[in-house]
């Protein structure tokens, strides 16, 4: 199991490098889903299977999948690197690692060495996730469903106005 | 699930179930395109394949060698890494899919209870569907890839069909794991054994969900018919348009592939629809302990075939929907039908449950 962990987050992390370090557009929304697949199988090590699943079908399945009809809509090929800032080249790689230092600390702090995960104990079944859901925390998943319908309707609104 | 104490054994076993399944599939495809080519042709009155062995049973060897042997031409201005990707990616997917599927109940040998299923997951119902949505990018990627006018056409017409049909299949099955409560598929089976009863009273009605679901299992199948690609919803390939869709530029044993990954996604959900409105592997069962193990298989087979033969069926007598009509069909009448569905199971089960 843990040897299944280390070669998965490797994956993830590999293919997350790769999303930013491709220069074709489909390469990097692919490097995408092998990074969404991964983390389905490190929530799949932890026990959660339905989130491991529900994973793979929204983000991988669906979202990514619009990502890559607009990629081949847009026909979009190699992007030439900009040469427009050279600030953001220099400082851009110490801003990403100080950014990295301050996560692993975070985490270093919530979870010190040798702590167990909490995360087994807890049922991740789609019946306590539902219960979660629709009874606990039923105004932010109401609030976020009307937050993504003004998107998708603010996105039409703009889109009619083109044309 | 079988249960072993024997770790290296369950291991075994599992490799030989992949084995037989994968053997079996192969076939049942080779001898599906024989029955379609056979049906859609005594369809339009005429003999169908029947040089190649008696009534042409030898023809999809012929077809398969035909396939290993034809050269395989790799377009120049290609992306051959996705080129190559995708064909393999559909192929594996479309397998992958098969292995939470269960063909019948299980049986007892040297004390070990083998049951007629790969794996039996917590959340089959779920993985079948996750599976089939990566599905699209064996499609869509084979058009981009091939850098043509029609595949890329043909790629992205499956992926706005495909995007749109999962919502209608996906909310489709909602009312029957509302009343099986388990998304287990194995469970979903075993909750349709017996007969329906109507205030007590014994119907001689199975206790399949088509008889509580019938809207559900007419999404579900149309839902299923535009996810697998298949007449009357196939136009990422429409021939007399696109002229091969997104495997135009394809040959030999890469079109192939996505030859046999479209057969055996047709099986799949073939299987899904047996199993959750039609109580796969139930049916009567009689006679000594092999007939009772043989017979549920038997009835599954049987149900599946009539799903098959009703896809060929369809093939031979529908015409192409147009794409616009398409895209109408799914968003404003197919997916308003799903919701409506899961509405009215809801308050019935919820009144069901609390009378």
């Amino acid at each position: 199991m843990v040897v299944l962990f280390y070669i998965f987050a490797a994956l993830a992390v590999l293919a997350a490098i790769s999303v930013v370090a491709q220069r074709t557009p489909v390469y990097s929304a692919l490097s995408l889903i092998v990074v969404l697949c991964s983390l389905a199988v490190v929530y799949l090590l932890l026990g959660a299977e339905f989130i491991a699943v529900i994973q793979v079908i929204v983000y991988a399945g669906a979202i990514m999948v619009l990502f890559v009809f607009v990629i081949m809509l847009l026909n979009a090929g190699r992007e030439a690197p900009s040469q427009r800032s050279r600030f953001a080249h220099w400082l851009g790689a110490p801003l990403v690692a100080a950014f990295l230092v301050e996560i692993l600390l975070a985490v270093w702090r919530q979870f010190p060495a040798g702590s167990t995960h909490p995360a087994a104990s807890l049922d991740a079944g789609p019946a306590a996730i539902g219960h979660l859901l629709f009874r606990n925390y039923v105004l932010p998943f109401e609030v976020t469903s009307i937050l993504i319908l003004v998107a998708i309707l603010g996105a039409v609104v703009l889109a009619k106005r083109e044309f | 699930m079988a249960t072993f104490s024997d770790t290296g054994l369950l291991l075994l076993i599992t490799l030989i179930k992949i084995a037989v399944v994968v053997v079996v599939m192969l076939t049942a495809i080779a001898y599906l395109t024989w029955l379609e080519r056979k049906v859609v042709a005594h369809i339009q009155a005429r003999w169908g394949p029947y040089r190649v062995g008696p009534h042409g049973l030898l023809q999809p060897v012929a077809d398969g060698i035909k396939f290993i042997l034809k050269e395989d031409i790799v377009p120049l201005e290609a992306d051959k890494v996705i080129y190559w990707l995708a064909p393999f990616l559909g192929f594996t997917l479309a397998f992958l899919s098969i292995a939470v599927i269960p063909f019948g109940e299980s049986f007892t040998i040297y004390g070990h209870t083998i049951s007629f299923q790969i794996t039996d997951l917590n959340v089959g119902l779920l993985f079948i569907f996750a599976v089939t949505s990566l599905g699209v990018y064996s499609i869509a990627l084979a058009g981009w890839s091939s850098n043509s006018k029609y595949p890329l056409l043909g790629g992205l017409r499956s992926s706005a069909q495909m995007i749109s049909y999962e919502l209608s299949l996906g909310l489709a099955v909602v009312g029957v794991l509302m009343i099986a409560g388990t998304l287990s598929l194995r469970g979903i089976v075993n909750s349709q054994a017996g007969f329906w009863h109507v205030g007590g009273m014994n119907t001689f009605l199975p206790h399949w969900n088509i008889f509580v679901q019938p809207v559900g299992f007419l999404v579900y199948f149309m839902a299923a018919i535009a996810e697998t690609n298949r007449v009357p919803f196939d136009l990422p390939e429409g021939e007399s348009e696109l002229v091969g869709g997104f495997h135009t530029e394809y040959s030999s044993m890469k079109f192939a592939m996505f030859f046999l990954s479209e057969y055996a996604n047709m099986i799949t959900v073939s299987c899904l629809a047996t199993i959750l409105f039609f109580g796969g592997w139930h049916g009567p069962v009689f006679g000594p302990y092999v007939l009772r193990v043989i017979l549920p298989v038997f009835w599954f087979c049987v149900k599946l075939f009539c799903f098959l033969f009703f896809y060929i069926w369809m093939r031979g007598t529908l015409p192409r929907f147009r794409y616009d009509q398409l895209m109408a069909f799914g968003w404003k009448f197919l997916l308003p039908v799903g919701v409506l569905n899961i509405l009215v199971t809801s308050f019935v089960v919820a009144w069901i449950s609390s009378s």
